[in-house]
Formats: structure tokens, sequence, C-alpha cells
């Protein structure tokens, strides 16, 4: 009998053993990468195997559409990824129902000289931190300098407001030669930042702010460009053409969109172009977008998982394959300039330091629990307002009444 | 001969029992899972909560659900009589002696068998205010077309447009067949009665095929209520939800909301509406049917 326990012990024990020095795999789900970063997604997992030899890191990706379906169905069957991503908006509501692992005591870097503010603390939901920002960007306006040329108008500057855009505009647009001045597209991510530049600005709490006579003024300021002005295409203008393939084709002056087209202007557009940061009205204020990875509160491999998070948010590798390859921008503090500077290094645009003032201008959007329907019924009283169906009191006064709803409900 | 007791049992089971199984797992399950969903709050992140007839409250409350409504009904009434006539006339033109008629029952039967998500894109070109085929040749007439899909007011009309394109040849199909089925000897009567064609149509064909409209009429009203794929594809629901339909907002409330509870709340809905109308239908049939 002593013989059989002996044997037992040490079966058991070499299982432990085992245990011990097997590796742990890490499931990371990830929709920045999609189709376009494979690669480099792929050189910087085997780069992290390498330094942590007990990890393997089993990613998946998902275009931005389809994942926070998969996601959640994920969730739904008890087999959440151990790291994965959130935007800003939807991290609240991932946070906010207690899905997430706090990642503070788990981090060997200090996360707030390492981050960029903004971006580090909207990862935080009461005072707690979820998540390490890995990217982040923001949105400019672009000019075709050779329509500027061409219409002998001067080339817009950091300083500039709206009026500034609705004179050059009319100078641009040549509808005879299916020419307008600017696209500016008319949702929720261009009215929240609207309506700060405004005076104004979207909240939700602690009291609800959406028909307000600041944003009033935002929306008519978006909708008069097309609606009165016409220095901006209608939908039939544009017939199906989306807005940057009508930039590239040299039929708009400027369009205001975000620097994740860099890479594809620098590839594609047949004209001189620059950027510079948009436009404000009484302030400036500026879009701020960023991606999370963050770790899920079920993950059995928490340490494991946590290592990959600081590995893809703040590494050397990591920040120069994003830079290199257009792979958004990494949320560094901007002290951290030596990082950066190969950013600032690449020729095209020439004013890529309007991306780092936009910064200084950052505001975010509101974030509720049912964000999807918020941003849901905002864009569809944006659009009627743009089409011309609803007044923009209308429009703004049915969109307050109607989240009003949802958030009392 | 036939085998016995549990060795019959045995065979059918092995015979049927994957295709039951598929039933089961994929139809029946859900069915019966979204019933019992459409009593709960479940946003899949945290349990479920039961809410009672909580959601069906809400589902009477909400503006969107009625506007969803609104629009599906009247696809309903613009779609069902215009792909009812057309599709009886087509089916008597090709029923009579006319020459390469095997040549035409094929090509209006095409789009049935094509995809929505083609059939969507093509139409979306064709009707394309500025490229498009549709208004480059109203133009011919001095007519200025309208924005089609990019308006409000002409977006609805461009899906019921499209869709009758393509469920045309369906019920061509079935009335072809219900015609077939129509024996010479009433026509030959009516001739010596000296009916004209129209009165032939009217009291012999109509009449007589009525079993067959029936039935395409019912397949097209069920159709309707649940109109998604031409809206998905060519709208979206826009411009400024002028095309949202019940079958969309389910979609929406579940994968983009969330809300399952909500969406299988509105799914019990749309499932009684249909059943409602349709054995109103039938009982219609019944009375009016020879």
């Amino acid at each position: 009998m002593n013989k059989r326990l002996t044997v037992w012990i040490v079966v058991l024990g070499m299982l432990i053993m085992g245990l011990a020095f097997a590796q742990t795999t890490v499931t990371y789900f990830t929709f920045t990468t999609d189709n376009d970063h494979i690669d480099e997604l792929e050189a910087l997992i085997a780069a992290f195997e390498g330094e942590n030899p007990d990890i393997v890191i089993d990613y998946s990706t998902a275009p931005f559409d389809s994942y926070f379906t998969r996601l959640q169905t994920e969730f739904a069957a008890g087999d959440a990824p151990d790291v994965f991503e959130l935007n800003y908006e939807n991290f609240v509501t991932f946070a906010a129902r207690d899905t997430l692992l706090p990642i503070s005591d788990l981090l060997t870097l200090d996360p707030t000289s390492t981050f960029y503010p903004a971006a580090l603390n909207a990862f935080s939901y009461d005072g707690v931190q979820y998540g390490l920002p890995i990217t982040f960007s923001t949105v400019v306006l672009f000019y075709n300098k050779d329509l500027f040329d061409a219409a002998g108008v001067a080339y817009p500057t950091d300083n500039w407001t709206w009026d500034d855009v609705v004179n050059a505009g009319k100078q641009l647009t040549d509808t005879s030669k299916r020419v307008w001045g600017i696209y500016q597209p008319v949702q929720f991510w261009e009215f929240y930042k609207t309506a700060v530049q405004a005076g104004g600005g979207l909240a939700v709490s602690p009291t609800l702010q959406i028909d307000t006579p600041e944003n009033r003024e935002a929306l008519s300021y978006l909708v008069d460009k097309v609606q009165t002005q016409g220095i901006m295409p209608t939908d039939a203008q544009m017939s199906g053409v989306s807005d940057t393939d009508m930039f590239l084709s040299g039929q708009l002056g400027m369009i205001v969109t975000g620097i994740w087209m860099f890479d594809r202007f620098i590839s594609d557009a047949p004209f001189n172009w620059d950027i510079a940061v948009e436009p404000g009205g009484k302030q400036k204020a500026t879009h701020f977008f960023s991606n999370a990875a963050v770790i899920a509160k079920t993950s059995d491999n928490a340490e494991a998982a946590a290592k990959w998070v600081q590995f893809l948010a703040a590494n050397p590798l990591t920040v120069k394959t994003r830079i290199e390859s257009s792979w958004e921008l990494p949320a560094l503090s901007l002290d951290q300039s030596e990082l950066l500077e190969p950013y600032l290094a690449i020729e095209q645009p020439a004013n890529r330091e309007a991306v780092f003032a936009s910064l200084e201008y950052a505001v975010t959007p509101p974030v509720v629990e049912n964000q999807p329907q918020l941003q849901d019924i905002i864009n569809q009283e944006l659009e009627a307002a743009r089409l011309g169906t609803k007044s923009v009191e209308r429009a703004l006064t049915d969109a307050q009444r109607r989240v009003d709803a949802l958030v009392n409900q | 001969m036939y085998e016995r007791g549990w060795k019959r049992a045995a065979t059918l089971a092995i015979f049927l029992g994957p295709s039951l199984a598929g039933v089961a797992i994929f139809l029946v399950g859900p069915i019966v899972a979204s019933f019992g969903l459409s009593f709960t709050r479940w946003d899949l992140l945290t349990p479920l909560q039961f809410v009672g007839l909580g959601n069906f409250r809400k589902l009477l409350a909400d503006p969107d659900f009625w506007a969803a409504l609104r629009h599906t009904v009247t696809f309903l009434i613009g779609y069902v009589p215009l792909v009812m006539i057309l599709g009886l006339l087509v089916a008597v033109a090709l029923a009579g002696r006319m020459p390469a008629k095997s040549i035409f029952r094929a090509v209006y039967f095409l789009p049935v068998v094509t995809s929505w998500v083609a059939v969507a894109l093509v139409w979306q070109w064709l009707l394309n205010p500025y490229y498009g085929l549709v208004n480059n040749f109203l133009s011919v007439f001095g007519i200025t077309g309208p924005s089609w899909l990019f308006d409000p007011r002409w977006a609805m009309p461009a899906v019921i447009m499209t869709s009758v394109w393509k469920d045309l040849g369906f019920v061509m199909a079935i009335l072809l067949a219900g015609l077939q089925g129509i024996p010479r000897e009433f026509y030959e009567a009516a001739d010596i009665d000296g009916a004209s064609g129209w009165q032939k149509l009217l009291h012999v064909t109509l009449p007589l095929l009525s079993p067959a409209m029936f039935f395409a009429l019912t397949i097209s009203l069920i159709n309707s209520f649940q109109v998604f794929d031409q809206v998905y594809v060519m709208t979206g629901g826009g411009p400024a939800g002028a095309t949202t339909v019940l079958v969309e907002r389910i979609v929406k409330n579940a994968f983009s909301f969330s809300q399952m509870g909500y969406a299988s709340a509105m799914s019990w809905a749309l499932f009684v509406l249909i059943f409602l109308s349709t054995v109103i239908f039938s009982r219609m049939q019944r009375r009016w049917a020879i």
C-alpha cells in the first residue's frame, strides 16, 4: 500500500511541476489589427514570446463592425478572451457591467508618466484603472493645395475659424466642374466636437444638454454648408461616392477626417495636400479617439495578460512598429519625444505637428451605458437636419426628448 | 414488408435523426429560447433578469417600433398589390401562345433565384441619381429624376420597386402552374356562349385561379412583413430613418444595442402579426373562393 501511495505522490508531483513549467496561453482579440496589420502584429507577438518564453499569445481579429457582436457572444458563452480591445465609447458599457479586471496592481511601469493623460483617464471608471490605452487618433482639416492655388485662396492655418472655412469654401466651389469647398460629415462625432467649438457641448449627466442655443449654432454651421451655402455636396451630388474618394479625385478643397487617412492619401492623392488643426468657432475643440487593451475579469492568466497589455501599449518596439506602419499612433505622453520623433520625421503631410497640436484641444464625447442607442438617435436627428426634413431646432428638440427617454427608462 | 416495433423505430431514428437534430438545434431551440428571452432583460454581458411583460409594455410605448411598423405596412401596401397584378399579367401573357415563351419565363424567374445582395447593389447603381441608368433615361424625356435612395420621400418607393422587380417571377411561376391546371373545356364552353377575352379572364380564369392566387398572396404578405435584406443593403434603414422596418429594428436591437430580450419580444410581436393576418386571410379565402 505504501508503494502505491509513493507512486501516486510522484505522479502528482510531476503533474504539478509540469503545470508550473507549462506555457500559459493568453487569448487576444483585436479590431485595430483587422486585416491591415496582421504581419506587424505577428512580428510583435514573436518578439513578446521571445522575451517571455512561458507565454503564448493566441490572437484573433475581426473588423470593427462585427467585433462587438462576437465579443459579447463569447462573454455570453463564458468564453471571453483574456485580453481584448475596447474603444473609448464602448469601454463604459463593459466597465459598468463589471466584466473587466483592474490593472494597476499588475503593472511594472508607471502609467501616469508613460501615457498621454487624457488617453489614460479615458479608461478608468469610478477611479479604477481598467486598461491601458494602446492607440489614439484625432481628426484634422485636410486640404488640397492645388485647388487652393488655382482659386487663389490662402492655405488654412492652425488658427482658422469657421468663417474662414465658409469664405474659402465659397471661393473654391465650382459646381460646373463638380468641385466643392469642403466635406464635413454631419454625424455624432462631428457634432459633439463642433458643439464645444460653439461654446456649448453635449452632456448627459448631471443634466441632459443637447438642445441648447450654442448646440443649435453648431448644427446650423454643419448643415448650412450643404443647405444654404452650397459649399458642401449633397448626397445626390455625391451619388454614393465616398467623401474620401471625392477628395482623392480633386473634387473637394477641404475635408475633415481622421489622421488614419494619411497612408491612403500619401499613396493615392495625385495632388499636393497638407493638414491643419481643425478650425474653431468661439474656441478650438478637436476629436479624441482612443483604443485600450483590457483584461477580462474571468481571465485565469491575469499576470501574463497584463504583461501583454503593457507590451502592446508601451514597449518601444510596439511604438516603433505602429509609427512606421501608420498603425494609428501610440498613446504615449508627449514628453517621450524621442519615441515620437520618427513620426514627425515622415515627410508627408508637412504639417505633422498639427496632429500633436490638435491634442491640446481634445474633447471627449459623452458616454453612457447604452452608447450605441444614444449615437443612433443623435445620428438620425442630425441626418434629418442635413437632409432638410427637419429644421435644426426641431432636430435638436427631438434628439433631447428621445435621449431623455433613453437615459431615464 | 415493413419492419415492426423497435426495429422500425430504430431505422426511422437513423434516417430522420440527423435532419431532426438540425431542426431541433437550429430552429425549435431558438424559437423556444426567444419566447423565454422575451420576458427577460439580457445584454449578453450580465446574467439575464426576468422582467415579466416589461419588454412588451416598452414595445407599445416605443415610437421607433411604431415607425418601423408603419414603414413595414407602407411597404406591404405598395408591394403586395403591384407584385400580384403584374405577376398575374405576366403569367396570363406567358400562358398563351407566344414565341420563345420559355425563354421569357426563365428571364422573369431569374431575379427570384438571384441573391438579394447582388440585386440590391445593381439597383443601387441603376438608381444612382447622377450616374444611374434610371435618371439618365428619364432625362431623355426632360424629366429630372429624384435622388431615390438618398431622398427620404423616394427611398421607400425605390425599395418597393426593386422588390416587385425581383419577386414578380415568383408570383408568375405560381400562377402559371395554376393556369395550366384550368381545364380547356371551360374556355371552350365560354367561347360557345360568345364570351369576350376580358369576360373569360374575369369569369373563368380568375375564379379558377383563386387557390393559386391566395397562395401567392399569402406568401407575399408574409414576405413583406419580414422585409429586410433589400432594406439592409440598399438603405440601411435610412435616409433619416425613412425605411426602418420591423426586422431591421429587431436586428439592430439585438446586435447593435445588445437588447436580446427586447429584440425577442419584438420578434414575437411580429410573429403574432403575421399569424393573425394569415388566419384572417385564410378565413376570407374560405368565404370568397368557390
